[in-house]
């Protein structure tokens, strides 16, 4: 389980978390949504120890990662596969390599073991066959797809979503989705996703919870936070303005 | 609680205090910063093919501007010094004079400054758009150091090409300054040469190879830090670039007056 407690961050005199608590429960997929800017991304930065607070502390079974730095961290780390928003491929690999990289480097793997693991990987995102491509010579979302067989390689614990279907057309929003849950399904592992595409996320989030104003103001089921009645999250799942009278 | 605002006097003070702390800071960033990359070199594993690709990328691709370079400013150096040794009669001495000229002074500096603009720039430009793309955070969160991977690599080719760049820019230039000396203006091929074995000893290569072992460090440790800390999108890449290239430039030129004048 991924304890948050009482997080808060700043940017100079912008304070962008402030005392924010969240459980994640081990093997669910919890959705955070938000506005843009609202923090989601400086939040899972904190998760992933590319950012530490200001305050209060990120515990992941039981053991508090803001404090740690360099082993330490890793250790942790080597639990956990991040997709980011822009699927930072190595530009340099083809995506066969960037998917080998982490079995290469990270595991040591021997290469027989590594090209099987990578071709299954690239199977299972539906990606069979543009291994030897250029992330650059790959659509939008091909990339990101290559960008989760990245992080599902490994068969990690926990894995990080960072917007991953910003950018990309309704029909590929709902293959992403249903290929993470289709994921999911098959490796139990544990999901944090940040998101905002409003209504597609309920279909696929065991917990969703609602960051607003660096709180989170609204955490349960999809159901729950559909029949909410807080009028920032009615507001944010309708697409009203926040100064809106009609909310 | 609200901080009472610094009487009017002041403020050029606290100001003043903010921007030295600020220096201080990003001084002691940028130290530690090479410490890192020295570390991530002390301990293994050694990335052996990052390290051969750096070379590549900082030696063998910045080989035909040494090349040019040092052509020309060895026939520039040829023309302009015997025109100054003719007046005294003593052109014979051209070939120890554009070989001690190169040797000790502009074969460093100025290949220095040429490998800063082709390869140094490139070196911030690549880390800046990996860092602004997240390939760096995908390393770090991969357990992966990107230090090992990125930037030790690149310090390590600094290192061992700079010297070699500034091998070629010496001897192209001396063939530069013979080709204009000797088969232009007419002095013996055995002037040319035999007074430079006279003159150059082996304390003014040691000073070339010293000042360009420094300028290799100085260049690859200013871009890839400046790639680094890259500030955001494509105008942060673009201001990344220019200072890293500004910067390396003016340390080139104020470290090779003091190796100038340490070195004997």
């Amino acid at each position: 389980m991924i304890r948050v407690e009482g997080l808060t961050k700043s940017f100079g005199r912008q304070p962008v978390l402030r005392g924010l608590d969240l459980e994640v429960p081990t093997g669910s997929i919890t959705v955070i949504i938000g506005r843009s800017g609202g923090g989601k991304s400086v939040f899972l930065k904190h998760l992933i120890g590319l950012l530490y607070p200001d305050a209060g502390r990120v515990l992941v079974d039981g053991v508090e990662i803001t404090g740690l730095r360099g082993r330490a961290l890793d250790d942790v780390r080597r639990r956990y596969g991040v997709v980011f928003q822009g699927g930072a491929l190595f530009d340099s690999m083809s995506c066969a390599d960037n998917v080998a990289f982490p079995l290469r480097e990270k595991l040591r793997l021997p290469r027989p073991e590594v090209v099987k693991r990578v071709e299954a990987a690239l199977v299972a995102v539906g990606l069979e066959g543009v291994g030897a491509k250029n992330p650059a010579e790959i659509s939008g979302g091909m990339r990101k797809r290559v960008a989760i067989a990245r992080a599902l390689v490994t068969e990690p614990e926990i894995i990080f979503f960072d917007e991953p279907t910003t950018g990309l057309d309704p029909v590929l929003v709902n293959t992403i989705h249903h290929l993470i849950l289709d994921l999911h399904r098959r490796y139990r592992f544990t999901a944090v996703m940040v998101s905002h595409e409003i209504p597609e996320i309920f279909e696929i989030a065991d917990t969703v919870a609602m960051l607003h104003e660096g709180r989170i103001v609204e955490v349960g089921p999809p159901a729950v936070i559909q029949a909410s009645q807080n009028r920032v999250v009615r507001q944010f799942i309708r697409g009203v303005p926040e100064n809106s009278e009609g909310a | 609680m609200t901080e009472r605002p610094l009487p009017l006097a002041l403020r050029p003070l606290d100001a003043l205090g903010g921007w030295a702390t600020e220096v201080v800071e990003s001084l002691g960033r940028f130290g530690m910063f090479l410490a890192e990359a020295v570390a991530a070199l002390a301990s293994p594993p050694f990335k052996l093919w990052a390290f051969i690709d750096r070379i590549h990328y900082i030696g063998y691709r910045s080989l035909l501007i040494i090349l040019l370079t040092g052509g020309f400013t060895g026939m520039v150096l040829g023309l302009q010094v015997y025109l100054t040794l003719v007046r005294f009669g003593s052109e014979a001495y051209l070939g120890p004079a554009v070989a001690l000229s190169l040797i000790r002074e502009l074969g460093p500096v100025l290949s220095a400054l040429m490998v800063t603009g082709r390869a140094g720039s490139a070196l911030t430009a690549e880390l800046g758009i990996m860092r602004i793309t997240e390939q760096i955070d995908a390393l770090t969160v991969m357990a992966l150091s990107p230090m090992r991977y990125l930037v030790a690599p690149s310090i390590l080719a600094g290192v061992v090409t700079f010297p070699l760049m500034t091998a070629i820019f010496n001897t192209i230039g001396i063939f530069g300054g013979y080709l204009v000396g000797v088969e232009l203006l007419g002095l013996s091929q055995g002037t040319y040469f035999g007074e430079m074995q006279t003159f150059v000893d082996l304390k003014d290569i040691m000073t070339g190879l010293w000042k360009s072992l420094s300028f290799g460090v100085i260049v690859t440790w200013v871009c890839t830090y400046k790639g680094f800390h890259v500030g955001h999108g494509a105008e942060g890449v673009a201001k990344a670039t220019t200072d890293a290239v500004v910067l390396s430039s003016v340390l080139i030129l104020v470290w090779d007056y003091f190796m100038g004048s340490v070195l004997p």
